[in-house]
């Protein structure tokens, strides 16, 4: 009788619309957009539409696998957008000093690590708001890569710089396969490994995760040092690409990715969240442009709408949450 | 109680016929309460006798489910604090509720400033503080902040906000609970002066010193009931304690079988020490042993839990586990040495609940799940079903969120968390709160049964009856420190809640000070 009860109450709960929203709401607004583009503009599903799609979204997309290992364990990382900018920087500015080419571009990534270690000690070591922590050394980030080029853009001349950034296989070019790699990565330290639940319980009860043993000063910080690593990453790939650094380069990229993530469904209370639902997230935003840009529509429109988009997604996460206590 | 006393001038609020019930718990049962205008009225009784529940009725911070309350002789229905306060019932809880960052004349008058045009008046405002504070005498300063107050003036600037809301019915719910004994002498005089300038106080404690001190009449609650009542001149420490243990009803404890056959030594603590909280507590818990952890809410129980599961830091003192000291500083390295901790609060503490069953289970296990740190699913959800089914959690699914599942199955999902690999010594605290009495039953047997195997086991609890009927042997804390060891056999409800308040069986008073 009780039993009968509880699975019927636990059913109901498990129905609750807004709840349902929330958790496939991404695939149902992707497949949506996606279907509405298909009839109504012939050349977006050609296949160079398509790869066109995926290139223009791997910069944000690597950038927010690591932005979700930081949310889901409960952090915030608005810093890498001047990661992504110092990488770059200092990369090209290492290339131009004559650095051999690869190893600027690996040098940029290892700034990425370093700079995410800082943020990842200031937050769990220090004990200071994730929030404020990054919008701090989000300054000084930024300033470090204006210094470094006296605040001049940095052209690099050699060829062999942008191969990475240039360069396709099988017309999928090395960055929408570096993303493609990463997201599967990440995805599977996520959701099959050890490491992947210390991260959700980390986000998700903080105290109850401490005393069920889980080092979460460590696991929290890890993932901003993943954050770090992948704006990093992103932020070479994108010199590499322009063969331009430029400080200012991409400003605000921080916001898309952090969107990305919020749409796709991941909590921006930690605990919860996927990596593939950030990737559908981050395609969303890319297909709403790319939709502007075929239909001709006036682009003016287009960041009021992505605004309405990025709402709706939060609103439905706090309103789940609410339905739940 | 006629309902003549009830339209008599001299009673200010009645609670008449009042019921109240929790899930799992009949809080209060048909209780009448008369309380006198102008009087201090002491409320006493056990943890969990419902004088907290009373208080907050009265108050208009819960409803009851049958019953009325009489306000100057008319049937009430507050809809809540605020509407109550309105009507001149104030309530002060346990915790000071007042915003630490600011002044007291801020706190005092937060939420009925005097306005023109939606700007403060600050002339008006300290003019009406000047009044108030010449009404009390409590002589506080208006611009201190009231963080910097000394712990007991907090009551009076929550006081003082009462009165400026021109209440005349006051209820203070454990108002001395975070004092010192000297800042509790000053709370008494605070209270005696409100009942001098005509306020009536309902006041809660589970002090029996303090009710006797300050009251005029006393009420004593058991189990939600009201099994005493009288003017406290006619009452001592003794008189109220004899209400408060009452007849134990008969609840069904398992059999202890095998208690005299105790193993060796699985944890020894030494001269644990942190400050304020505990103060050098020793014990040891042998193999198969059921140790009983009693005391009053606050007196150190769960410190002294959390302290030998590495939850919080200690100033000094060793905790030995099967040989090993504990050295490290987080709850990893005694999971490692073979502890578990079911922690007072499953929803805080133990569990989380938007995530599965499964996940919830193994997050300690995770070692042993992983292979190459890689989870093998399949082998932990069939391990995590067995477990699951041999303790009896009622699940729509392991997959489910701990959310979905009642308060008793979250609590077996708690134990199957902490018994996924048997531990050495098994801390349980406060095992069967909010769980009901059918589920109470089949935690009570699993704990005597793993006791049975060998494991160790420390049981914390409010309710001395369960204590008294799991335990082997129990340990009666009081303001931090072991004041009481007796074998379980031996103990009654008698001896260990007189160790618990510190009424010494001479009926005097043996309050210490710990300051």
């Amino acid at each position: 009788m009780k039993m009968s009860r509880e699975r019927l109450l636990g059913n109901l709960r498990g129905s609750n619309a807004i709840e349902r929203v929330r958790n496939y709401g991404i695939v149902v607004s992707f497949l949506a957009i996606f279907i509405v583009l298909s009839l109504t503009s012939r050349v977006f599903l050609s296949s160079q539409n398509l790869i066109d799609i995926l290139d223009e979204s791997a910069q944000v997309g690597i950038m927010a696998c690591g932005g979700t290992l930081v949310f889901i364990a409960g952090g915030f990382d608005l810093s890498i957008g001047a990661t992504f900018a110092l990488a770059g920087m200092i990369a090209a500015e290492a290339a131009v000093g004559h650095v051999d080419p690869l190893a600027a571009l690996v040098l940029g990534v290892c700034v990425g690590i370093g700079v995410g270690t800082v943020n990842a000690l200031l937050t769990t070591v220090g004990r200071i708001n994730a929030f404020i922590t990054t919008i701090a050394t989000q300054f000084i980030f930024y300033g470090v890569a204006s210094v470094i080029t006296g605040g001049l853009l940095v052209t690099v001349t050699n060829r062999s710089f942008t191969t990475i950034g240039r360069g396709a296989v099988g017309g999928f070019t090395y960055q929408v396969i570096a993303w493609i790699a990463f997201a599967l990565i990440c995805g599977f330290v996520l959701s099959r490994t050890s490491v992947g639940r210390y991260i959700y319980a980390t986000g998700g009860n903080i105290e109850a995760a401490r005393l069920s043993g889980v080092r979460v000063g460590l696991i929290r910080g890890a993932t901003f040092v993943v954050s770090g690593f992948s704006a990093a990453l992103a932020g070479v790939l994108s010199v590499s690409r322009t063969a331009t650094g430029e400080p200012t380069a991409d400003m605000g990229i921080e916001l898309t990715v952090i969107a990305s993530i919020v749409i796709g469904g991941t909590s921006i209370y930690g605990g919860e969240g996927a990596i593939w639902r950030t990737m559908l997230g981050v395609l969303l935003l890319t297909l709403i442009g790319n939709g502007f840009n075929l239909l001709n529509l006036d682009p003016t429109y287009q960041e009021v709408f992505q605004g309405i988009v990025i709402l709706a997604a939060v609103a439905v996460d706090a309103w789940a949450r609410r339905s739940k206590t | 109680m006629t309902s003549t006393a009830i339209a008599e001038p001299e009673t200010h609020l009645a609670a008449i016929q009042v019921t109240k019930t929790f899930p799992g718990t009949q809080a209060l049962r048909d209780v009448s309460v008369r309380v006198s205008r102008g009087s201090i009225h002491g409320l006493v009784g056990e943890n969990g006798a419902g004088k907290s529940t009373l208080g907050r009725i009265m108050a208009g911070a819960a409803a009851p489910d049958a019953g009325t309350i009489w306000l100057n002789g008319h049937p009430v229905r507050f809809t809540g604090l605020r509407d109550a306060l309105q009507q001149g019932v104030a309530l002060i809880g346990q915790e000071p509720s007042v915003v630490m960052a600011r002044s007291v004349e801020f706190n005092v008058f937060l939420g009925a400033e005097s306005t023109t045009w939606g700007v403060l008046n600050a002339r008006e405002l300290r003019a009406r503080y000047r009044e108030l504070s010449d009404f009390t005498g409590f002589g506080l300063r208006p611009e201190a902040i009231v963080s910097s107050l000394r712990p007991a003036d907090l009551q009076k600037v929550q006081a003082m906000r009462a009165l400026a809301r021109k209440a005349s019915f006051i209820v203070m719910d454990e108002a001395s609970a975070s004092l010192g004994s000297s800042e509790v002498e000053r709370l008494l005089s605070t209270v005696r002066r409100l009942r001098d300038l005509g306020t009536t106080i309902v006041y809660i404690s589970h002090s029996l010193r303090e009710v006797l001190a300050i009251a005029d009449h006393v009420t004593v609650l058991r189990d939600g009931e009201v099994v005493r009542e009288g003017r406290a001149a006619d009452e001592t420490p003794d008189s109220l304690l004899t209400a408060m243990l009452g007849q134990a009803p008969q609840a069904t404890y398992p059999a202890r079988t095998g208690t005299n056959t105790l193993g060796e030594s699985v944890c020894s603590v030494e001269h644990l020490t942190r400050p304020g909280l505990i103060h050098d507590v020793t014990f040891e818990i042998r193999a198969g042993e059921i140790l009983g952890l009693a005391g009053l809410v606050g007196s150190g129980r769960s410190e002294v839990a959390r302290a030998i599961f590495r939850a919080d830091r200690v100033r000094s003192g060793t905790v030995v586990v099967a040989g090993r000291r504990l050295t490290g500083s987080s709850p990893r390295d005694a999971i490692r040495a073979g502890v578990s901790l079911i922690p007072e609060s499953r929803k805080t503490l133990g569990l989380i609940l938007d995530q599965s069953i499964v996940q919830n289970v193994t997050l300690p296990h995770l070692r042993s799940v992983a292979r190459m740190g890689i989870v093998r699913r399949r082998f932990e959800t069939r391990h995590v079903r067995q477990l699951v089914e041999r303790l009896g959690v009622r699940h729509s699914g392991l997959a489910r969120p701990v959310r979905t599942l009642s308060g008793g199955n979250q609590q077996r999902t708690l134990f199957a968390k902490w018994l996924f690999r048997s531990p050495r010594l098994l801390i349980a605290d406060e095992p069967t709160r909010g769980v009901d009495l059918g589920a109470r039953r089949a935690i009570y047997d699993l704990i005597v049964g793993l006791a049975a195997t060998g494991m160790a086991v420390l049981l914390i609890s409010s309710d001395t009856e369960e204590v008294l009927g799991l335990a082997s042997r129990v340990l009666v804390m009081r303001e931090g420190r072991v004041v009481l060891e007796v074998a379980g056999d031996r103990a009654t409800e008698e001896v260990v809640l007189r160790a618990a308040l510190g009424v010494d069986s001479t009926g005097g008073d043996t309050h210490e000070d710990v300051a």
